[in-house]
């Protein structure tokens, strides 16, 4: 589904990115670990899109297309969704009204009708209880005065609302409480299916007991250094990041 | 009569010496202006002595005042000798019914998406449609009639209800308040008449919808809306028009009189032509819009949508002259490419207790100047009057221009006057976030345009709210990058 081949990036000439590669499959859960500054959050914007990041070379195809060809909006279109790590506030615009235009945005792209009014709010209904969302909070303005848990649970049932096939979860988990966490992770698991596939970047092991992932990929300075099952995981929580960077510095 | 006057009057009155003359069967009046062509108006639309008089008084004092030089606006001056002050679409007979409407004038109307027809009966409005001057067909004229409302042509209600006219005419907008105010007393071509009776609550929303049509032709129209004690009407307005190459003038005059403890509303999406990306072509707009709140507890509310016309000249204002009336103004001012608005309003606090908020949303993308300019006046024996004001300017792009010019003036100590402004950027993040969702970048800037104009959005009625999302989104192509 997604092939990362060799991706370099860099923002204001400084390269974030030193040659990444990665392979995605249907139905696969990736979890992206690494220590803080490794380029974790990087990728995800690469992936989805962000002009403030320059691609330097490399190439990235998603079902069969370039990806580095689409604008932001295409990838979206095309299925790519990423659940942000500050979600951006737009003032007078609820998440009622965000989502409508969205869906109605991506199904015009797939060549399909408008969905009527009824169908839509079944919709919402049915993915609000996804992630135990109250349909108060959808009729605010969109992520104004949120808290990081509401901001962060509104993240995964704007992802509910598009049925994307490849999720990236930037950093949700961070500013979570225990049950917050657990509520987010309970709505990306009912979501998952033998067809979609979900990327996960975080820097703590805590999410990924929750949503428990096929691969583990290390990132550091840019390129990943090491991959594993979910076992990898557990030993970065025990032994910290160091001695990864002591096998990428001998390596 | 003074030197000065009597030089212009003679220059006035030369080029008749010269043997020009007026054609009185031609449907439209050759360009320029003088006292002929005032009468020739007038006689046109088989005008009483009192109103000709009205007129000519008003075209001399015209004749005497200077264009307004304050305003933050650029632009090469109308050359008032070139404008066409009167033309009237080729139809032999006035249509008694909808049906004796011209086909192609109907298609026109249906293509901006005014439908004369039935349909508006459904959707609750009454329209009364105003094109090239002259009213053209009028509908639930009856319905509205059996409650004593009066809703009709600005022509029609001087030959129907006279003293009406003569009484409520320039009596919240002076027919010398201004140059433009002055220019349109003399040659007003039509407009909208609204009267509703004492006691009586307007049951539909009343709507008028403006549209210039033949080239090189100026629009004066002219709207007096008088609701008597205890009435409320909520009236709109709107106008679109098509494309033209030469600047075009249009100068309106509004008045309202509000008595006691009546209430009304008028709302308004204004989309004249802007010209085109370089600034070549588009509408100078310079209207006059004014209420009175005579009586005590009266309440009169503006709400516009300004996203039209090359220049923008523009102040719907109220007097709160009754003790306890209310003033409101929201106001949504969208300036894209090369237009220039200078917009904002006038609450003059006469009345004790008298309160009044303003909301003010400027959005400014292109290379386009947008100016908010608005004066609060609290009046020596206003006493405890209240303002609240706020003036939003968003930015697109970094070639554009907001401007905020607040004027207070307070002469009670008892008055509370709140001022809030702010400025912003509209965020390359927003836009992101939104384009991650699937929603491409013209879409994304309309989206969050729309949610910052909101609160001035949600003052419209639904159907016109609708448009004028529309119109935000339309207006706004091209503004960013």
């Amino acid at each position: 589904m997604l092939s990362i081949k060799d991706l370099h990036a860099s923002i204001e000439g400084k390269e974030i990115l030193k040659g990444i590669n990665l392979e995605v499959k249907p139905g696969e859960v990736h979890a992206i670990m690494g220590p803080n500054g490794s380029g974790k959050s990087t990728l995800a914007s690469v992936l989805a899109g962000r002009e403030d990041f320059t691609v330097d070379s490399g190439e990235i195809t998603f079902k069969g297309n370039d990806l580095l060809e689409l604008e932001a909006d295409e990838r979206a279109k095309e299925g790519v969704f990423l659940a942000f790590q500050y979600p951006i506030e737009i003032p007078g615009v609820t998440t009622t009204n965000f989502m409508k235009t969205a869906l109605n945005k991506i199904r015009e792209h797939k060549g399909l009708e408008p969905l009527d009014a009824v169908s839509f709010l079944s919709r919402m209904k049915e993915k609000m209880k996804l992630v135990e969302i109250d349909q108060t909070l959808l009729s605010r303005s969109l992520n104004e005065g949120f808290s990081g848990g509401e901001k962060k649970r509104n993240e995964i049932f704007q992802m509910a609302m598009l049925e994307p096939t490849l999720s990236i979860l930037d950093e949700t988990d961070s500013g979570l409480d225990i049950d917050a966490l657990r509520i987010v992770a309970n709505g990306v698991n009912k979501l998952k299916n033998e067809d979609n596939a979900t990327i996960v970047v975080t820097h703590y092991q805590r999410l990924l007991d929750y949503i428990v992932p096929d691969f583990v990929h290390v990132l550091f300075d840019g390129k990943i250094v090491k991959t594993g099952g979910k076992e990898l995981a557990h030993k970065l929580e025990e032994k910290g990041y160091d001695w990864i960077k002591e096998e990428a510095g001998v390596a | 009569m003074s030197k000065d006057d009597q030089i212009l009057e003679e220059f006035a009155s030369k080029e008749y010496e010269h043997g020009w003359t007026v054609d009185f069967e031609a449907d439209s009046a050759p360009p320029g202006l003088n006292e002929d062509i005032v009468r020739f108006i007038s006689a046109k639309k088989e005008e009483p002595e009192w109103l000709l008089e009205w007129r000519l008084k008003a075209y001399r004092n015209w004749r005497k005042m200077k264009e307004p030089k304050w305003a933050n606006v650029h632009y090469p001056k109308p050359d008032f000798e070139n404008i066409i002050y009167y033309s009237a679409p080729k139809a032999k007979d006035k249509p008694k019914s909808l049906d004796e409407v011209d086909p192609e004038m109907r298609k026109t109307f249906e293509r901006l998406g005014i439908s004369l027809t039935e349909q508006k009966r459904l959707t609750g409005v009454a329209v009364d449609a105003v094109m090239d001057s002259v009213s053209v067909g009028t509908t639930f004229k009856k319905q509205l009639g059996e409650l004593g409302i009066i809703f009709c042509s600005f022509s029609e209600a001087v030959k129907e209800h006279p003293e009406l006219v003569k009484k409520y005419i320039g009596s919240v907008v002076p027919s010398n308040d201004n140059f433009y105010a002055a220019l349109n007393s003399a040659v007003f071509s039509d407009g909208s008449f609204c009267y509703i009776p004492k006691g009586v609550r307007c049951p539909v929303e009343l709507s008028t919808y403006f549209r210039i049509n033949a080239a090189n032709t100026g629009q004066f129209e002219r709207t007096l809306i008088v609701a008597e004690d205890d009435s409320y009407v909520s009236y709109l307005e709107g106008c679109t028009a098509p494309m033209r190459d030469e600047n075009q003038l249009h100068a309106a005059v509004v008045e309202i009189y509000a008595a006691k403890n009546a209430e009304v509303k008028y709302s308004t999406v204004q989309n004249w032509y802007p010209g085109d990306k370089n600034g070549k072509g588009g509408i100078y707009n310079f209207v006059t819009k004014r209420g009175i709140c005579a009586g005590d507890y009266a309440k009169i509310a503006w709400t516009q949508v300004e996203t039209g016309s090359a220049v923008t000249w523009k102040y719907p204002s109220c007097i709160l002259k009754g003790d306890y009336s209310q003033g409101e103004f929201y106001s949504v001012a969208v300036t894209n490419n090369m237009q220039q608005a200078d917009t904002g309003t006038k609450m003059i606090h006469i009345g004790k207790n008298t309160k009044s908020r303003i909301v003010s949303k400027g959005v400014s993308g292109g290379k386009s100047q947008n100016s908010y300019r608005g004066l609060v006046e609290i009046h020596k024996r206003a006493e405890n009057s209240r303002n609240f004001s706020q003036c939003d300017s968003l930015l697109m792009g970094d070639k554009c221009g907001a401007h905020t010019f607040p004027y207070i003036e307070i002469k009670n100590s008892s008055a509370q006057v709140e001022h809030e402004a702010t400025t912003s950027k509209i965020g390359e993040d927003q836009i992101f976030y939104c384009q991650q969702r699937g929603i491409d970048e013209e879409s994304a800037v309309a989206l969050i345009v729309n949610g910052y104009c909101k609160e001035v959005l949600n003052n419209l009625p639904m159907e016109f709210a609708v448009e004028a999302q529309k119109l935000l989104a339309l207006t706004l192509e091209g503004s960013v990058g």
